[in-house]
């Protein structure tokens, strides 16, 4: 204010005041940058909460009229009617997220202690992390197309085998990442206290660095199992979704995602009640999953080394 | 690193044997068979994608990445990707222009201005939302934010412009690139701006200070110490989340319209569309013939191609930031 006036008043005023006006005018620009620049993060971290809000809002809502025990339990009933349930769906999604996670997780772990114990440098580790970084990137629905050829064509049928193979694709790198991660950082003098007792080093890997590390492994593989529980795109061309009951590891199964997308396509309110319905229970699904975890390791607490 | 507990201690114990050579040799046999299997997958998937679109390439020649016309109908076979080619970049591009600056805001937000207390409980949210799984955004996306979409944004802009500029000129409907451009941004806001988080935590301290030292704004901090900082880190995190744009099926094809053949090729923001993984998705199930099939499979393979080149120099760029940055950090 007093410089604005001084400038009007005082035309031959001296160069100090010229030099004052001149910073004072830069520094609060340089301000009104500052602040408008932290209004702008402020308004995008509202902006990319409301979805979430609106999503989970929506989705129990919408989900929780839809359930009953009639829901939970039964197959769906004739097409628009809105009788019968997602039972099989529910089912499917745990024997094939189930099946998945059998093979992953071990392979994953096994290939994760190989890059982090066995092989910290060299070629082969190099192309093992380098292709693993590949796989993780690969859309899902890719990898639906190596279930469809390897296992669908092969054995003729939509199935289990084939969903199961294609979310086990997708899991793996996950875990092999979250596991050499967790094992580098597993403080070196474990590793030492155990060669001077003479152990071997499959037994010092399986029984002093794994279990300090277990935490941080189990975390990475509920990561990855509630990814692959996610799922739809590679369940299409693999299980196909059928409105029965599991019926062999050769024969096509339902799965929740799956489900959730059929049902979103028809035309009926009653199916979309029963898609927001199924939205809800993979939720919980996921939700329960992570939250076992913490509970069970806080009860087995084995407060990491680290 | 504190003393073993009593639990390791037990194991010790029970260990306190002679080194077994045998257990060694068959234990890490296994891990290596575990890595070997990983590399198997890899070649399965390209194995089976080459294979499956063999018959295709040689119908149709290099005309399949150029022309429009997908029509199954038997002995009349005629099938082309661009369209989809084109949809799947245009989708990806308004969610990259929408969502790369929002995710650096936060990121900005998390980790420059917000202090822990509301920064850390931030970022347990942003982690939330990627875990979200993708159907369940489409869903929400079909029926709830699609008439948020139309309304608010689209009927505006097509009122304001659709008068005189024919990228406008369409009425909005809700189901359109626009949308699942909109979409796609949401989905991938999380996965950018976590690990946009990640990379500018390892820009030393020293460096902010001495911008602030110098009289700089905070802003001018972030542009000026940080940013150069961790420039390719940043940008690498942004190709990471076009891979997963690219890539994006399910969401994709709940809102995007669905439309195949020359029609496919938006001529307007508010055109039906389709991408390449929509369409994969969309007929699978009902490809009446090995051809149409195989044709479907080579688009799985252009989006294989794709989103491996985007990844693979995605994490090129994000991976050599955190290795020089870990290697400073040592010393």
């Amino acid at each position: 204010m007093t410089v604005d006036s001084n400038s009007n008043s005082k035309p031959n005023k001296n160069y100090r005041d010229i030099l004052q006006e001149t910073v004072n005018k830069k520094y609060r620009r340089r301000l009104l940058v500052n602040r408008l620049v932290t209004i702008f993060t402020i308004v995008c971290v509202i902006a990319a909460i409301v979805p979430l809000v609106s999503i989970l809002l929506e989705v129990v809502k919408n989900g929780a009229s839809a359930i009953s025990f009639e829901f939970l339990t039964q197959p769906q009933g004739s097409m628009g009617s809105g009788t019968g349930g997602i039972a099989p769906a529910i089912q499917g999604t745990i024997i094939v997220v189930g099946i998945a996670s059998l093979i992953a997780a071990p392979i994953g772990v096994l290939a994760g202690i190989y890059l982090s114990e066995f092989a910290k440098q060299g070629i082969f580790a190099d192309l093992v992390r380098f292709f693993n970084d590949v796989l993780t990137g690969l859309p899902s629905i890719v990898i639906g197309i190596v279930g469809y050829t390897a296992i669908v064509l092969s054995i003729g049928s939509f199935s289990v085998l084939a969903g199961a193979l294609a979310l086990s694709i997708i899991m793996i790198p996950i875990v092999v990442r979250v596991t050499e991660e967790t094992l580098k950082v597993v403080p070196y003098s474990l590793r030492e206290a155990g060669q001077s007792l003479g152990i071997s080093k499959a037994k010092i890997t399986l029984f002093i660095v794994l279990p300090s590390a277990k935490n941080g492994i189990l975390t990475g593989i509920v990561i990855a199992i509630s990814r692959i529980a996610g799922e739809t795109a590679p369940l299409i061309m693999t299980i196909l979704g059928t409105s029965l009951f599991f019926t062999g590891i050769t024969g096509p199964v339902d799965a929740l995602p799956l489900r959730i997308w059929r049902l979103s396509s028809q035309p009926y309110e009653s199916a979309h009640a029963f898609g927001w319905g199924s939205a809800l229970i993979l939720i919980l699904m996921i939700l329960a999953l992570s939250v076992g975890l913490r509970l069970w390791a806080q009860k087995r607490s084995f407060k990491a080394v680290m | 690193m504190t003393a073993l507990d009593s639990k390791h201690r037990r194991y010790l114990s029970a260990l306190f044997v002679v080194r077994n050579k045998r257990h060694d040799k068959l234990f890490s046999g296994l891990v290596v068979g575990a890595a070997v299997y990983t590399l198997l997958m890899v070649g399965l998937v390209a194995f089976s994608v080459a294979k499956g679109s063999v018959d295709i390439f040689s119908y149709e020649g290099v005309e399949f990445f150029y022309q429009s016309n997908w029509n199954a109908v038997e002995g009349r076979e005629s099938f082309g990707a661009y369209p989809y080619i084109i949809g799947t970049l245009l989708s990806s591009a308004i969610a990259m222009a929408i969502g790369v600056p929002i995710s650096l805001a936060i990121a900005i937000f998390i980790s420059e201005i917000a202090p822990p207390r509301i920064g850390t409980p931030l970022s347990f949210i942003t982690e939330l939302l990627a875990a979200v799984p993708s159907i369940i955004y489409g869903l929400w996306a079909l029926f709830v934010f699609r008439f948020w979409v139309r309304d608010l944004i689209e009927q505006p802009l097509y009122n304001a412009f659709g008068g005189y500029i024919p990228f406008f000129a369409k009425t909005p409907f809700g189901l359109d690139i626009f949308t699942a451009g909109i979409v796609l941004a949401i989905m991938i806001i999380p996965i950018i701006s976590s690990i946009c988080r990640e990379v500018m935590r390892v820009v030393p301290d020293s460096q902010r200070e001495a911008a602030y030292s110098l009289g700089a704004t905070r802003w001018e901090t972030v542009r000026m110490a940080v940013f150069p900082y961790v420039k390719s880190g940043l940008v690498g995190a942004t190709m990471l989340g076009l891979g997963r744009a690219v890539g994006e099926t399910i969401l994709v094809t709940m809102v995007i319209g669905n439309v195949i053949g020359p029609s496919a090729i938006p001529t307007t923001l508010f055109s039906q569309g389709q991408t390449l993984s929509s369409l994969i998705a969309n007929e699978f199930n009902e490809a009446s013939s090995e051809l149409h099939l195989s044709a479907l499979i080579a688009l799985g393979a252009i989006l294989l191609a794709l989103t491996m080149g985007i990844n693979i120099a995605a994490r090129f760029l994000v991976k050599k930031k955190i290795k020089a940055s870990s290697g400073a950090k040592s010393q």
